[in-house]
């Protein structure tokens, strides 16, 4: 199927059909207005910003440490990953030294949170597949990380863990055994997620094929993360501009051949394999040492602006920081994956079937949170 | 035969759900007491205040550090001379008057636990906090005291920093007023009174 860039009869238009913002199967609230022919697509236009709480206007009047707080909830599915790329941020323009040990735990960390945002991806995706057994897997392996953070962090979802030159207190000793077994059952759970979802009949039926993007709309639409992988383009921050100490590790990238939605969903499958792959050898790696370097009284990093890209579970999540040398930034800017990855949806969606809207959609995998900011 | 079975994708994924239907539950029914999950060690619930139980006071001097870094504002404290002070029974020279948290308002972030100089705020394991009124979530100086006392049991908990917050009345000398000599609640006072008004006078 060729994605078509034909013009939008108006006289072919028939039925204009609204989707949300209270649909259960737009992932938060999201509002989609569709222009249907018959059972076919013409045209979508995403409305969206419901869930908008001004979180880079907050930040402006608040301290650095408190902002960590509010980067925990703009994707409130990959908290981890989102805190380190503002503590990234804030370091860099500080210029500081972020203890061994910190690293690895915090590498070790937004690994899980990855494995465990993708689980709930997998099993929300078969939601909208129509497959109601896959979801019950998906969040029982996600609870498991999440019990592991609670005895981490203390917290299962808003960890605020990650601090500005570490991380706010050291693992309990009986960490790397409770992260070994952890990852053990993980790649047992994976494959066995694998085996449930990935090649049923039905599910190939209903995601082969549909809401293809090819790599060169890919790039043109700015899609980052796994929505850009699957369409054949390998790009990962992580290795192509590694961040932290992601250049130590040995892991692949996976990549998808079509760019349909079955490819944007196996990327995220295999994703999680090479995430424990990334795990373990940060496990044996892991130094004894400090876990943070302290700064005296409040965080006040010189005058300028910082950018720092990493890579968050959806994709490309840049952070733009201007400090005009006070305890609290004069702006930050948020580049959130979701947000962009959003922007393909009417390209994807247009000449498919209704029935596969919500298909399509879930298949970028966007969390609102972070793309109303 | 079976090698080709399993190549049809519907079946592997039967064979899946019936592995599962011989495992043990992973839930737990959650209203009955004996059954839920626990939460773990480092579990952090709602905010609470400490008990020193040697003095038979609160840590807390209401020195309104975690006040002014709270990200959602969700606490008020209000500071008064320590009568076991003048007593000679306590070395803090303030103590807590009136305490606070709207329970409602908290993000469990544990900043508050994190700035606090006295040991006195620890994130307790309460999380079950429903009420049938707006404002029932208000909690004042006597809950917090109480979910803190059930947290220091429960818990076996001992202050972070233990002789600076014994709370143990300084030797006589200290009656001398000399600077040095001063007892250390008041020496940290003094530093948090000077941060304070420097950071006033920056602002």
């Amino acid at each position: 199927m060729q994605v078509s860039q034909s013009k939008i009869n108006d006289d072919a238009i028939d039925l204009m059909i609204n989707m949300g913002p209270q649909h259960p199967s737009t992932h938060g609230v999201f509002r989609l207005v569709i222009w249907v022919d018959g059972e076919k697509i013409q045209k979508v236009e995403p409305h969206i910003g419901y869930l908008h709480r001004g979180s880079e206007k907050i930040c402006e009047s608040e301290s650095y440490n408190q902002i960590i707080t509010l980067f925990d909830r703009l994707d409130y599915v990959g908290n981890l990953n989102n805190e380190l790329a503002f503590s990234l941020a804030v370091e860099k323009l500080m210029d500081l030294e972020i203890p061994e040990r910190a690293q690895y735990i915090r590498v070790i960390l937004c690994e899980l949170n990855r494995i465990a945002s993708h689980m709930l991806f997998y099993g929300v995706y078969g939601l909208d597949a129509g497959a109601t057994t896959p979801m019950l897997y998906g969040f029982r392996e996600r609870e498991r990380i999440q019990e592991l953070f609670e005895s981490v962090t203390g917290a299962r979802l808003m960890h605020n863990y990650i601090r500005i030159g570490g991380i706010k207190e050291d693992v309990e000793s009986d960490f790397k055994d409770k992260v070994h077994k952890l990852i053990n059952d993980l790649k047992k759970s994976v494959d066995e997620c694998d085996d449930l979802l990935s090649n049923n009949e039905m599910f190939l039926v209903r995601t082969k094929n549909i809401g293809i993007i090819t790599a060169d709309e890919a790039i043109d639409l700015g899609l980052s993360g796994p929505s850009l992988r699957a369409s054949g383009v390998l790009e990962d921050i992580r290795v192509t501009d590694p961040y932290s100490i992601y250049d130590r590790f040995d892991f692949g990238i996976p990549v998808g051949s079509k760019g349909d939605c079955w490819d944007r969903y196996f990327v995220r499958v295999q994703e999680m394999r090479e995430s424990i792959k990334i795990i373990e050898q940060a496990l044996v790696d892991l130094p004894e040492g400090e876990i943070i370097t302290p700064i005296k009284g409040m965080v006040r990093p010189p005058k300028g602006e910082v950018f720092v890209r990493t890579e968050s579970p959806r994709g490309d999540l840049g952070v733009f920081v201007v400090s005009d040398g006070s305890d609290k930034p004069y702006r930050v800017k948020v580049r959130p994956p979701s947000f962009v990855n959003l922007q393909a949806l009417e390209l994807m969606l247009r000449d498919t079937y209704l029935a596969d809207a919500v298909l399509v959609l879930g298949s970028i995998d966007i969390i609102m949170g972070e793309v109303d900011r | 035969m079976i090698s080709q079975l399993k190549n049809i994708g519907f079946l592997r994924g039967l064979v899946v759900t019936l592995k599962t239907t011989f495992r043990s539950s992973v839930t737990a029914e959650y209203p009955r007491v004996d059954k839920r999950i626990q939460v773990a060690e480092r579990f952090m619930g709602f905010p609470a205040l400490l008990w020193d139980s040697n003095i038979v006071e609160p840590y807390c001097t209401g020195c309104m550090v975690c006040v002014r870094n709270c990200p959602t504002q969700c606490m008020s404290a209000e500071m008064k001379d320590n009568p076991k002070f003048e007593d000679g029974t306590s070395g803090r020279r303030k103590i807590i008057n009136e305490f606070e948290i709207n329970l409602g308002r908290c993000i469990l972030c544990g900043i508050c636990v994190d700035v606090c100089n006295f040991d006195a705020i620890e994130m307790s394991h309460e999380h079950e906090l429903s009420k049938y009124q707006r404002n029932g979530n208000r909690a004042n100086l006597e809950t917090l005291l109480r979910m803190g006392m059930e947290f220091q049991n429960k818990v076996n908990w001992t202050p972070k920093q233990p002789e600076k917050n014994s709370g143990k009345p300084k030797e006589k000398v200290s009656k001398s007023k000399t600077s040095e000599d001063l007892p250390n609640p008041l020496k940290l006072d003094k530093s948090l009174n000077s941060e304070s008004s420097e950071k006033d006078s920056s602002e």
